[in-house]
């Protein structure tokens, strides 16, 4: 389970490639990736600093992957999370699952976006023409994460 | 001894990230260390007073206000999180 703290970019196609891993018995692959937007909470957004816990950021990244595969079927997945300094347009967050069939690979990638918004140690700062403020946590996302607290549904 | 560690806001509130700390033999929870903690200042206080959204990992592990904590742990306070 690749997971990867980095601050440069990534490419999705080297990505995808990497967990296929000319793979034959892969029949599905889905992704997600998350960018940064230049307005927030209806401020313009002109750069943001993502800040972690090195460490700790790995090994919660790691559980989620690995609670991903416990639930769903899926062959692997990868979750790529850029800190440091970035501008809008800039890709922060790549996810990627294989699996056999779409319904478990879109499902474990949601999954694994909606553990890692309320679970992995990272934390947003924008720069704002107000000035920098720390970006605060969305209910919206403890609800996001909270849909898969239930048992799993048998989708078969 | 533990070591403290402080991530964003928090960083910024009380002016550090990480510090050694001698733990005292009556604080053996993470709730028990908060409050200790609080001790400290008007600063400590504000940042974290119980209505404060905060989160508390032990050894890497998010931890609950009973979590035990003992000399040689790592333990890390920090807002809710906002990465993805």
């Amino acid at each position: 389970m690749p997971v990867r703290v980095e601050t440069w970019d990534f490419d999705i196609g080297r990505e995808i490639a990497a967990l296929r891993a000319a793979n034959p018995r892969v029949g599905a692959v889905a992704s997600f990736i998350g960018t940064v937007r230049d307005v927030n909470e209806g401020d313009s957004v002109a750069a943001l600093g993502l800040e972690h816990y090195p460490g700790m950021t790995e090994r919660a990244l790691e559980a989620i992957v690995a609670e991903a595969r416990s639930r769903f079927r899926i062959f692997d997945a990868t979750i790529v999370h850029r800190v440091g300094e970035l501008k809008p347009l800039d890709q922060i967050v790549l996810v990627v699952v294989v699996g056999e069939h779409r319904g478990d690979a879109f499902a474990a990638c949601e999954f694994i976006m909606d553990y890692l918004k309320t679970r992995a140690p990272f934390w947003k700062k924008e720069q704002t023409p107000a000035g920098a403020r720390w970006v605060e946590a969305r209910a919206a996302d403890d609800t996001a994460a909270g849909r898969w607290a239930k048992p799993k549904q048998d989708a078969a | 001894m533990i070591k403290l560690l402080y991530f964003a806001r928090l960083r910024e509130d009380l002016g550090r990230s990480a510090e050694e700390f001698a733990l005292p033999g009556d604080v053996t929870t993470v709730a028990a260390l908060r409050s200790h903690l609080m001790d400290r200042g008007a600063a400590w206080q504000a940042a974290l007073a119980p209505g404060r959204a905060l989160r508390v990992a032990v050894n890497h592990e998010m931890a609950e206000p009973g979590t035990p904590v003992r000399a040689g742990d790592e333990i890390a306070f920090f807002p809710p999180v906002t990465g993805g």
